[in-house]
């Protein structure tokens, strides 16, 4: 069995690599599917969790997450569909309507 | 799971039902009635009122103790119902007037509700990220609800993906909670801190994640930024919802797990409250002196106003403090509710066409050409700035009195100091409508109209008669 410190490190560094895409790219789907990372370290943190511990509860979690992360994308793509038939562009630096 | 269980959770579900019959009965109402779905809506909040006060928190918990019922989440569920009432109310006539009218507003608002009431009810972190979700993602769809307006499509992905990205930090924090109790319940948290078990650098890594989660749901600094775009791209009357249903729901989950299930991690969460709180105030208030813009300008005086409500937050820790702290952020919450949807109606009745009658400069002259329309623009105003005698003063006399009684006297002088900031900037408004002269327009619709008097006539009113509302807010309080 894989030792449970292994797995949370890795669950770290998706984290990281999550945050760091959102920070870093400028395409909206793109940061999207970094943040999508960033769940699944969690879901990854909570099954490594649940096994060290020998309960359920924490995989269960995981189920709850990803249904959440699925509603999520759902209406996110709509947006950005909706966005990219006015614009023609998903790149957020495009988006500066707003600002002050 | 028995029948008990789904009488804990009565005033949700009955929504919920509520709100996917009204989807299916709004296929038959045509386009030029939407009134009637308007008017169910606010028949569904009532009937969740009325259940949630009949329950009067006394169902205890249900679900194995995942929710639970009590005064607390009784007091925020009246509270929520009334907002989203107002919130219906606020949206009829400018949904008509702005070419928008679509059923779908009304459902989708309900649902949010019962995201919010949930958040209230929720006694494990699991529950507390469904329901933030139930809340957020309506929120993010009605954001987007003109389109192919540029500035609602841009303000809806702004709040999607912050909101998104607030969400996993909010996962990853109950990950390494779990990871450190064994538990995602905040009575197994709290059990498993007093016994020992828990690994606490790993409770505070994963308490500091979910105050990230929370601070960017009731609008702190530094995780603001969302704010101000969201609440200029929005549907003004959505926003008015927004600001309130968001903040009260952030705020209640807030409360519950600060207080009940890190109160001994006091040592190292209450500095980075206190700092929160601090920024909160003083970014908010200073930001909001150079707006022009009037929408932008309620924005950040919201985030502002989630400072104040912060600093009584920073006195969770303080077991002989905390019960106080928490009875007034549950009453500013409610007067923040209050002044702020009057506030928001009069900028729903003065806004005309997209963008047109949304500067400050556009309110010259409202004191000649609408009286009333002023004179309760003027109340909320004053009650924002924390003036007697107005429900906001009282409200921040007790927020301020809470942060004194847990010996945080340089965060209430910061606070005070931050007020008399705020002054000025909703005087100019004021300023404005009764001296510049202008041809300012306002809508005279007559549900706007009750809007805009009922919330005037309350705001003077609970700042009057304070004390039976305060004594529910005190009976409220959480306990385990």
């Amino acid at each position: 069995m894989v030792p449970t410190n292994y797995l949370l490190a890795l669950s770290a560094v998706l984290f990281i690599i999550g945050v760091a895409g959102v920070l870093v790219r400028r395409n909206a789907l793109v940061i999207y599917m970094a943040i999508e990372l960033m769940l699944n370290a969690a879901n990854l943190a909570f099954v490594a969790f649940a096994a060290a511990f020998g309960a359920l509860d924490g995989q269960i979690a995981v189920f709850f997450v990803m249904t959440v992360a699925a509603a999520e994308v759902a209406v996110g793509l709509a947006i950005l569909v909706t966005i990219f038939r006015t614009r023609k562009s998903v790149d957020i630096d495009t988006l500066h309507r707003l600002k002050g | 799971m028995t029948f008990s269980d789904f009488a804990t959770l009565l005033p949700e579900v009955a929504l919920v039902v509520w709100a996917s019959a009204l989807l299916l009965v709004d296929l038959w109402i045509p386009k030029a009635r939407k009134g009637w779905a308007a008017f169910l809506a606010v028949l569904g909040l009532a009937l969740t009122f009325g259940f949630a006060v009949a329950q009067g928190g006394g169902a205890g918990a249900g679900f194995h103790g995942m929710v639970v019922s009590d005064g607390f989440a009784t007091f925020l569920e009246a509270l929520l119902a009334l907002s989203g009432a107002l919130g219906v109310l606020l949206a009829y006539d400018y949904l008509k007037r702005q070419g928008m009218v679509r059923g779908e507003y009304y459902t989708l608002l309900l649902f949010s509700v019962a995201g919010m009431m949930l958040m209230a009810k929720a006694a494990d972190l699991m529950v507390i990220f469904l329901a933030l979700e139930l809340l957020s993602i309506p929120l993010y769809v009605l954001t987007a609800f003109a389109r192919p307006r540029e500035v609602g499509e841009e303000a809806a992905l702004k709040y999607f993906l912050l909101g998104a990205f607030a969400a996993a930090f909010f996962v990853y924090g109950i990950a390494l909670v779990y990871g450190a109790t064994q538990s995602t319940q905040i009575a197994g948290i709290a059990a498993a801190v007093d016994t020992g078990r828990a690994n606490l650098a790993l409770l505070a890594l994963g308490g500091g994640l979910l105050l990230v989660g929370l601070g960017f749901k009731v609008a702190a600094v530094p995780f603001h930024m969302w704010t101000p775009d969201v609440y200029e791209g929005a549907p003004s009357p959505l926003t008015s919802f927004m600001a309130v249903g968001a903040k009260v729901a952030g705020f209640a989950a807030l409360l519950r797990v600060l207080v009940l299930a890190f109160p001994t991690l006091g040592s190292r969460l209450a500095p980075i409250v206190w700092a929160l709180a601090l920024l909160t105030m003083v970014v908010g208030n200073l930001a909001a002196l150079a707006q022009q813009n009037i929408k932008r300008m309620l924005a950040y005086s919201s985030i502002a106003h989630a400072g104040y409500m912060l600093v009584a937050v920073v006195a969770f820790a303080d077991a002989k403090a905390a019960p106080a702290a928490v009875a007034a952020v549950l009453f500013y919450l409610l007067a923040y509710a209050v002044t702020n949807f009057g506030a928001w109606a009069v900028v729903v009745a003065v806004e005309h066409a997209e963008g047109e009658g949304l500067n400050i400069a556009d309110y010259a002259g409202l004191g000649r050409k609408h009286p009333w329309l002023a004179l309760a623009m003027t109340v909320f105003m004053l009650s924002f700035a924390g003036i007697p005698p107005t429900v906001g003063f009282v409200g921040k006399f007790y927020l301020f009195r809470a942060a004194l009684d847990a010996g945080y006297v340089g965060l209430a002088i910061v606070g005070v100091l931050a007020s008399v900031v705020s002054v000025y900037y909703y005087m100019r408004v004021v300023t404005t409508m009764y001296m510049r002269a202008g041809e300012a327009e306002a809508r005279g619709d007559a549900w706007l109209n009750l809007g805009v008097a009922l919330t005037a006539l309350a705001t003077v009113f609970l700042g009057i008669v304070v004390a039976p509302v305060f004594q529910w807010a005190v009976r409220a309080v959480l306990k385990l």
